[in-house]
């Protein structure tokens, strides 16, 4: 396959919470002490207010960055569609990508799709976009937040992460441009899931090695680098979403072992299911330089293989990754983690059944407001409010039909109020919430999360980040809203 | 101009129940026990009552909606009855509605009662309830102790007190409404408190503890109103009359607006000059002589103390620890216990206020009874209720003076 296009841009989210594995060990090493040594690192774990979808819509938002104020956003700069790829997706039938690109406050005439059943869903979303990133940018965001069995090995390897990558036209500001793709498929059930189950039921680890890996891996690289006209040898980093043994002799069997590979995925986050290759491969674009070449696979039911060659883009390129791993809390409480992914059901009082019904007629109609993060300015008098209104919160001004939309979810916010909240339901208690004012003028009453007890004070600024609002668990339905977080 | 309500309404009898955990009365024994006394107050039989108005806040939780609850409870003899609310004003409201009926001549006797029977929930604190259903997608599900406290956290860096500093004024509120509830004997919570105590209690919402918290009661209160020349009729002399009813609703400016910062409550200000004016009173703090005011928590009394004109901005705290507003100071507030103590069934609050004025500027307070220096009792006394949150909320201000024949 010729060369289509490049990434322009890339996100990485890794949710701020880390449990270390040794706390995993601690734990449930009793339940099957023989298997168990101490496992180093740790994997990151969404807060309770985090999922698939909200993870998604953190990584992509460096990738869609708001044009400046009052500039128009180009039309060009403008993704054609959006790839929302996770096999943890939290809604089974709801198009949670025209959510994603709600949040991202982006036209409603973008094209979606919505990827999941393998763990190749993202590296097949990069292949697919390809088709069109010569005429229009593509977005690619990948996401996976997969429940783990207690006890079970992938408690232990599985972590929480999202990445996003945008396609377009190859130029002088790209960071990489994919030479080449190759796709194989093979019907190897390494793993399964079936609609509905709660966790992922995998087979021996040396079966899937020796049979699958070792087999389909090196035979699909070595036709890719054929049709590409280069050799193992010229490959400077190798993405490959595998642990450090297993990638280790993967890479021999590619012929690619001198390629650099980034371990920190692995240790410091978790496999993250389908979006675990496009963190390695953000991480492959961390450390490459121009004219190098990247070799990045997807594996789940057969492979995926992409050739890349970085550009001057990556010079000045982000760090996405390492500033994403390096943003970091120790989650001290095992048991703590259970009840953030329900696998523990925690008395949390009467205050907890309170019902969270939802009117969806008003969902609809004040959607803007809700996943966009948008208030109002008022075009007369220049105040910016939350939520929009038919009159002008100014006292000065109350003027009538006014307000245009201005989004609020990228503004610089500064803590009014504070409290911590014993006596409210919260899933992680203290409740913290206060009164946020906008740089841009306006004040809202919001909830800050990812902060603990101790954290906030008078002044301190704030970002916003969209979140799970809360649970309705009578009619199973999750809502989302803009929460501030410590900037 | 209009001319105002001044001296056109009097209070002919009142009534309140014991305020408390009453776990076996329900709304209408609550009603009843306050009206039984209100109507034996009065001198009047129960047929001359010729308009009520009923103030109850969590209906869904006791009484149901409407008026009907009242109007069945004490089988009134089916005159015009309306169900008001106003968050936690709702008290006061059904008094203005029975006082502005009398003023306006639609009618020479109404009555005003409000009731909340709190708890039937099987939790503490108050019960859960939704915000609206738009402001359920956005807002905070906050609790009012979370709502109150940010007050603290707010004032505390905008007059540079150390919060330890600003805690120990408001436990002296707190101890000083419990050390006043001790000679109440229909308050909620007649124990003694160290200001020890206070700053150990355990956490509810930062930096409140829970004896920062007002009591949570069931209970309610009832007053019969009517114009001066029935009173007289009645064979009343000292009757206490209506000065000023005024209400102050946030518009969103809290909300919404950067103007505000979250120190205080935008409305009670507002409120209170409409009041003053309505009263005729140029200078509050020489011409009144006892408050009750709206200290649902520790920290809204101290604020309410600036925003009513009692104390200088910033100044509060010191006016609070130099005992200005105990029993011996120079404004006593909450003589009876105040929210704090009494407890806070919400609709019958405003009402239960005005009671202990009412009681008080009769002479009839028993053993919390004021004296001034010359052994006069006072003659003037303000209510003051805040319905919501500081971010958004109804001020009420009620001025009620003595009228002597």
């Amino acid at each position: 396959m010729t060369a289509q296009g490049a990434i322009l841009r890339y996100g990485v989210h890794v949710p701020k919470l880390r449990l270390p594995r040794a706390a995993i060990d601690a734990a449930m090493a009793w339940a099957n002490p023989p298997a168990r040594k101490v496992s180093p690192g740790a994997r990151a774990i969404c807060n309770w207010d985090e999922d698939a979808l909200t993870m998604a819509v953190e990584a992509a938002r460096s990738c869609v960055a708001a044009p400046a104020r009052g500039a128009a956003r180009e039309a060009a700069a403008l993704p054609h569609s959006i790839f929302f790829c996770s096999t943890s997706a939290p809604f089974a039938d709801r198009d949670e990508a025209i959510l994603l690109t709600s949040a991202l406050d982006l036209p409603e005439s973008i094209e979606t799709l919505n990827l999941g059943g393998s763990l190749r869903a993202g590296t097949s979303a990069l292949i697919s976009a390809l088709r069109h990133a010569h005429t229009a940018p593509s977005l690619v965001v990948a996401s996976d937040a997969r429940l783990t069995r207690v006890g079970s090995p992938q408690e232990l390897t599985y972590g929480d992460a999202a990445a996003a990558m945008m396609l377009g036209p190859s130029g002088p500001a790209a960071l990489a441009t994919i030479l080449a793709t190759r796709t194989v498929g093979s019907d190897f059930v390494d793993h399964y899931r079936m609609n509905g189950a709660d966790f992922d039921y995998a087979l021996e680890e040396r079966w899937v090695r020796d049979e699958s890996l070792l087999q389909i891996v090196p035979k699909t690289v070595a036709e890719l680098l054929s049709a590409a006209g280069c050799s193992g040898a010229d490959i400077r980093h190798f993405a490959v979403p595998a642990g450090a043994a297993a990638a280790q002799r993967i890479a021999r069997a590619c012929g690619v072992e001198a390629a650099q590979r980034d371990e920190r995925v692995l240790t410091e986050c978790g496999d993250a299911g389908a979006a675990l290759p496009l963190l390695m491969l953000s991480g492959a674009l961390e450390a490459a330089a121009p004219g190098e070449l990247i070799l990045a696979v997807g594996i789940g039911q057969g492979i995926d293989a992409l050739l890349l060659r970085a550009e001057a883009g990556v010079r000045e390129g982000p760090r996405a990754l390492s500033e994403a791993l390096a943003r970091r809390r120790e989650e001290s409480s095992y048991v703590r983690y259970l009840s953030h992914r329900g696998l523990l059901n925690v008395d949390f009082g009467m205050r907890a059944e309170r019902d969270q019904r939802t009117a969806h007629t008003v969902a609809f109609r004040k959607r803007g407001a809700l996943n966009g993060f948008q208030g109002g300015r008022c075009t007369r008098c220049g105040t910016v409010q939350f939520p929009p209104s038919r009159v002008c919160v100014n006292p000065a001004c109350r003027a009538t039909d006014t307000q245009a939309p201005y989004r609020l979810a990228d503004s610089a916010g500064r803590v009014k109020s504070f409290t911590e909240d014993w006596q409210a339901y919260a899933a992680r208690p203290p409740y913290l919430y206060g009164n946020v004012e906008f740089a841009e003028g306006g004040n809202l009453l919001m909830e800050i999360t990812d902060t603990e007890s101790g954290e906030i004070k008078i002044n301190d600024a704030v970002r916003f980040v969209f979140r799970i609002k809360d649970d309705d668990r009578a009619r199973g339905f999750r809502r989302y809203f803009w929460k501030a977080t410590k900037a | 101009m209009a001319s105002g309500i001044k001296n056109k309404v009097v209070i002919a009898g009142m009534g309140c129940s014991k305020f408390g955990e009453r776990w076996s009365c329900g709304p209408d024994d609550l009603m009843v026990e306050a009206f039984d006394e209100a109507i034996g107050d009065a001198g009047i039989e129960r047929d001359r009552i010729e308009a009520a108005w009923l103030g109850v806040f969590f209906d869904e939780q006791s009484t149901g909606k409407s008026s009907l609850p009242l109007s069945m409870a004490l089988r009134l003899p089916n005159v015009p009855t309306t169900r008001v609310e106003n968050l936690c004003a709702t008290g006061t409201e059904a008094l203005r509605g029975a006082v502005y009926a009398v003023a306006a001549g639609a009618c020479d006797i109404a009555l005003a009662m409000g009731v909340e029977k709190l708890k039937d929930t099987g939790f503490g604190g108050l019960p859960e309830r939704t915000k609206g259903t738009f402001e359920d997608l956005y807002l905070p599900s906050s609790t009012a102790p979370g709502a109150f406290a940010q007050l603290a956290s707010a004032y505390a860096d905008r007059h540079g007190y150390s919060m330890a500093e600003l805690k120990r004024a408001m436990a002296h509120i707190s101890c000083k409404s419990h050390e006043n509830a001790t000679r109440n004997p229909k308050a909620h919570l007649r124990n003694r408190i160290t200001p020890q105590q206070v700053l150990d209690a355990p956490a509810v919402s930062y930096p409140l503890g829970v004896l920062d918290c007002c009591g949570v009661s069931d209970g309610a209160a009832c007053a019969i109103v009517t114009t001066p020349a029935v009173a007289r009729s009645l064979g009343k002399r000292d009757v206490v009359a209506v000065q000023a009813l005024q209400l102050a609703p946030s518009n969103g400016v809290e909300m919404g607006h950067q103007s505000w910062d979250g120190t205080h409550t935008l409305t009670t200000p507002l409120a209170a000059q409409r009041a003053y004016a309505e009263a005729g009173i140029g200078n509050p703090r020489e011409q009144i002589d006892l408050i009750e005011v709206h200290d649902c928590f520790s920290i809204t009394e101290l604020v309410l103390m600036e925003d009513l004109g009692f104390s200088d901005i910033g100044r509060a705290p010191h006016d609070v620890l130099d005992g200005r507003y105990d029993r011996d100071g120079a404004i006593p507030c909450q003589i009876d216990g105040g929210l704090k103590c009494f407890g806070h069934p919400i609709g019958a609050t405003g009402l239960r206020m005005a009671y202990e004025i009412y009681l008080q500027l009769l002479g009839r307070a028993g053993d919390r009874q004021l004296r001034s220096g010359a052994g006069r009792g006072p003659a003037i006394g303000l209510t003051h209720n805040l319905g919501g949150i500081p971010n958004r909320n109804i001020a009420s201000v009620s001025i009620l003076g003595l009228l002597s024949a």
